[in-house]
């Protein structure tokens, strides 16, 4: 019964929204870190979401989500002159992250907006199974 | 008179494998709503049930009058269309959430409805059997 096949679709939905999700909290956390070097500064990051196209895949079912990877974003860093920072660099400068706060809350609401489709699918499914199961009755 | 199952369930229980086949379908495409370059993909029911009831695993011939024709349920493979937009996004993803749910609402009623046909058949089934 490929009605089966839902829950592990479902599942790597939600397992992907949930990764999503703490990409976007590591983010937030991350918004106002500074560090004293251009190459330190921390990054906003985002997962790579890809389609399974076949069942050959690692134990996944085609169709389902899988995490490529995570990028970090290639925006330019704030560089800021704070001389009387404590982690301000020998010419006085202090390095902010690229994350944009804003970006991150409307990716937050997408993702958890997803994760919810995902269990009402997963919750709707099991509904037509247990029917099945019963039918005849 | 021998009762057929197969006679007796019709075409409820290939509409009902359509069903799941679509609701597979749709599940995958909301999986994948977040998915760059992904394609929203749905079946045609009309033609997948069609697909469905003619495939009958296989044509063999039946050279004597006691040969019991096949009436097995080979596998379908409807024709898999792709949904047009109505806005394209950036990341060159089809899905529509919003048309996504609502089909998958649709066919999850569609599914309970043959699952009560067929509830219906075997009772009326069951009520023969023990000719009360």
């Amino acid at each position: 019964m490929s009605l089966f096949n839902i829950f592990d679709i479902a599942g790597s939905g939600m397992s992907a929204q949930s990764l999503r999700l703490n990409t976007t909290a590591s983010n937030l956390a991350n918004a106002d870190s500074v560090s004293s070097s251009y190459g330190e500064t921390y990054r906003s990051r985002q997962p790579v979401f890809q389609t399974v196209l076949d069942n050959f895949d690692q134990g996944y079912k085609q169709g389902s989500v899988k995490v490529n990877g995570i990028t970090e974003s290639q925006a330019p860093v704030r560089q800021e002159f704070n001389p009387a920072h404590p982690m301000a660099d020998e010419n006085g400068y202090i390095y902010h992250s690229n994350v944009n706060p804003m970006a991150e809350m409307a990716n937050m609401m997408s993702a958890s907006r997803s994760y919810q489709n995902n269990v009402e699918i997963a919750n709707t499914s099991k509904q037509l199974l247990l029917q099945t199961l019963r039918l005849g009755e | 008179m021998a009762i057929n199952f197969d006679a007796a369930l019709g075409i409820h229980a290939d509409a009902l494998r359509v069903r799941t086949q679509r609701a597979e379908m749709l599940a995958t495409n909301l999986a994948n709503a977040d998915t760059p370059n992904f394609k929203a993909k749905d079946i045609d029911f009309r033609e997948a049930l069609k697909a469905a009831t003619d495939s009958q695993g296989g044509n063999l011939n039946t050279t004597h009058q006691k040969h019991i024709p096949l009436t097995g349920h080979g596998p379908a493979n409807p024709q898999v269309q792709y949904r047009t937009t109505v806005q394209d996004s950036l990341d060159g993803n089809t899905v529509d959430e919003q048309i996504e749910q609502a089909q998958f609402m649709q066919n999850t009623v569609q599914y309970q409805a043959t699952l009560e046909f067929l509830g219906g058949t075997f009772q009326g089934l069951t009520k023969a059997l023990r000719g009360e």
